[in-house]
């Protein structure tokens, strides 16, 4: 009886990662630098995030046996064979995916599903994307623009409701988020959610790739241009230009390499994909709490570690007050407890639960579908011990977190090798 | 003169303004969009008897808001965007007469229901769309403070 207890429950934990005997290794990993990149299109910066890659798995094109490209801007392009035509048309079976802010984080698990399942030994995730100088990005609900008044759409609008009905800007969308958390909780208030803003520009200064590397003090960001109180526009993620890529392994492949390229490997613990179950208002503001902390759950089971055992987390910060629900959606602190848990210094680079040492989406920058494998760039390259200025010393585990509202949520856990 | 019709089909205009929610009668989930099936029990809505129409309260609490300083042509900025629970149904709006600042819109906030006109088509008919304000009348600016204040200053 325990046996088959034991087995359906480690059945359960392996529809999300793997047995140990098909653990799945990242090998090779690469973010481009983010910023303007005016002389390169998304082919160049794919191609300069997936080869950056290979070589740094000590590998080519040709071992690749599957590719998933995750772009936004071009998805309807195929911006994986767009890439192919550059850098190698193998004729492996290529997934252009599409989700949201999660979509480069939905393209590495599309790659480790491929190469789980059998059908390669060796797989390529490339997240690209060029939207440096974009406007507030927004959901767009649009009505007819007849010269008489038109019902049309599922609310049946006779004109667009951004704007008229609530906002459907993201720095709005995100702004409420904080708020509402604020009201719950209590001791949520703009100086605050510019507090965490203070802290990860002051963590970009040690990341050269990041689109901006300066810190900034408390009152040019609370002065700076107001987007959607309490965000301000230092609070809010920046559109820019950039791509990462990863190339992930099986156990077996593993094995084959070389010790050096095994040392370096960095373990899949968790890879998660969640969307929002419906709960009362969910479609009013979309709720970005529930699927994150359903996804944590599940991560933090199929990799056997708790948060307490996290060196450190890349979140979702695309605002100043998002970074602030996830501490709480990936328990990092006790339920409704994350303004105690910012207060207590545990998140800043030399506390006890560093997040976004990268400098976040605020400061690094936020290219969408890069997004999703950059942070996992940034976990991985601190479990090699090679993240040089802003390493965090020792560090063995790690979490990538993203969120893509509709709702996508991408969580991976990563180990280091040995 | 055009009769009036509302920005949204779940606007009810006449002589009591109020919303109705869509709401599924096997479990009771509320939606405010056309529905083809239950997005909470998945309960099919195939011949529009999956659902009811239910009306709202006109008052409720503000749980969550932003003040929005930039929107498309068209919009007057800044707002004030949140989040009313109306009795434990949530409705998304804009917060309208009031000061649109930090000092004047808190979560926790009393609200109620209004109405107002956004606009005339070519054939005169206008466009009615709906917003909360608050129920303190000291936080309340009404049109006639707004028009002696323009004429004052
Ligand atoms: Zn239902």
């Amino acid at each position: 009886m325990s046996d088959v207890a034991e087995a359906s429950s480690s059945a359960g934990a392996t529809s999300q990662t793997g047995a140990a005997s098909d653990q799945m290794w990242i090998v090779g990993i690469h973010m481009t630098k983010f910023g303007k990149r005016p002389d390169d299109d998304v082919v160049d910066l794919a191609s300069e995030a997936a080869l950056g890659a290979l070589a740094d798995a000590g590998m080519t094109v040709k071992d690749v046996g599957v590719l998933a490209a995750g772009n936004l801007m071009y998805a309807a392009h195929g911006v994986g064979q767009m890439l192919q035509k550059q850098i190698g048309q193998t004729g492996i079976p290529v997934y252009n995916v599409v989700n949201a802010c999660a979509t480069g984080a939905t393209a590495l698990r599309t790659a480790i599903m491929s190469v789980r399942s059998g059908e390669a030994d060796v797989g390529l995730a490339v997240g690209v994307e060029k939207i440096a100088g974009a406007g507030l990005l927004s959901g767009g609900s649009r009505a007819s623009d007849s010269p008489t008044w038109e019902a049309s759409g599922r609310f049946g609008a006779v004109a667009p409701i951004d704007g008229r009905i609530g906002t459907e800007i993201m720095p709005g969308v995100f702004a409420q988020i904080g708020m509402e958390y604020g009201h719950r909780y209590g001791g949520a208030d703009f100086e605050l959610f510019a507090r965490i803003s203070e802290k990860n520009h002051g963590n970009s200064v040690l990341n050269p790739l990041a689109a901006y590397s300066k810190a900034m003090s408390l009152e040019q960001i609370m002065g700076d241009v107001m987007i959607a109180y309490p965000n301000t526009r230092p609070m809010c993620s920046a559109n820019c230009d950039g791509a990462a890529a990863a190339v992930v392994v099986n156990g077996a492949t593993l094995k084959k390499l070389t010790t050096e390229q095994q040392r370096r490997a960095v373990k899949i613990s968790a890879s998660v994909l969640t969307t929002d179950p419906w709960e009362e208002a969910c479609q009013i503001l979309p709720n970005v709490n529930t699927l994150t902390k359903n996804a944590a759950a599940t991560a933090y089971e199929a990799a056997g570690v708790g948060p307490q055992d996290l060196d450190l987390v890349e979140l979702h910060d695309c605002f100043a007050t998002a970074e602030l629900v996830h501490y709480d959606n990936l328990g990092l602190c006790s339920e409704g407890g994350a303004v105690d848990f910012f207060e207590s210094g545990a998140p800043f680079r030399d506390g006890s639960m560093p997040v976004n040492v990268s400098g976040g989406l605020e400061s690094k920058g936020h290219p969408i579908a890069a997004t999703g494998i950059a942070n996992i760039w940034e976990v991985a390259t601190h479990m090699r011990g090679e993240a040089g200025d802003r390493q965090i010393e020792g560090a063995k585990v790690g979490l990538a977190h993203v969120i893509g509202l509709g709702s996508a949520c991408g969580i991976h856990i990563l180990e280091r090798a040995a | 003169m055009g009769a009036d019709i509302p920005l949204v089909d779940y606007l009810v205009l006449g002589d009591d303004p109020h919303l109705e929610a869509n709401e599924c009668v096997a479990c009771g989930a509320r939606f405010f969009d056309r529905r083809n099936a239950c997005a909470s029990c998945g309960a099919i809505n195939s011949d529009g008897s999956g659902f009811k129409r239910v009306e709202l309260p006109a008052t409720g609490e503000l749980t969550a808001f932003t003040i929005v300083s930039f929107a498309a042509p068209g919009i007057d900025v800044p707002f004030v965007a949140g989040v009313v629970d109306c009795g434990g149904t949530s409705v998304r709006a804009n917060i309208v007469n009031v000061s649109p600042d930090p000092e004047h819109v808190a979560t926790g906030m009393q609200v109620s229901f209004t109405t107002f006109g956004i606009g005339e088509d070519s054939e005169g008919t206008e466009a009615i769309g709906f917003g909360y304000e608050p129920v303190d009348e000291e936080l309340r600016i009404t049109e006639d403070a707004t028009e002696k204040a323009e004429a004052n200053s």
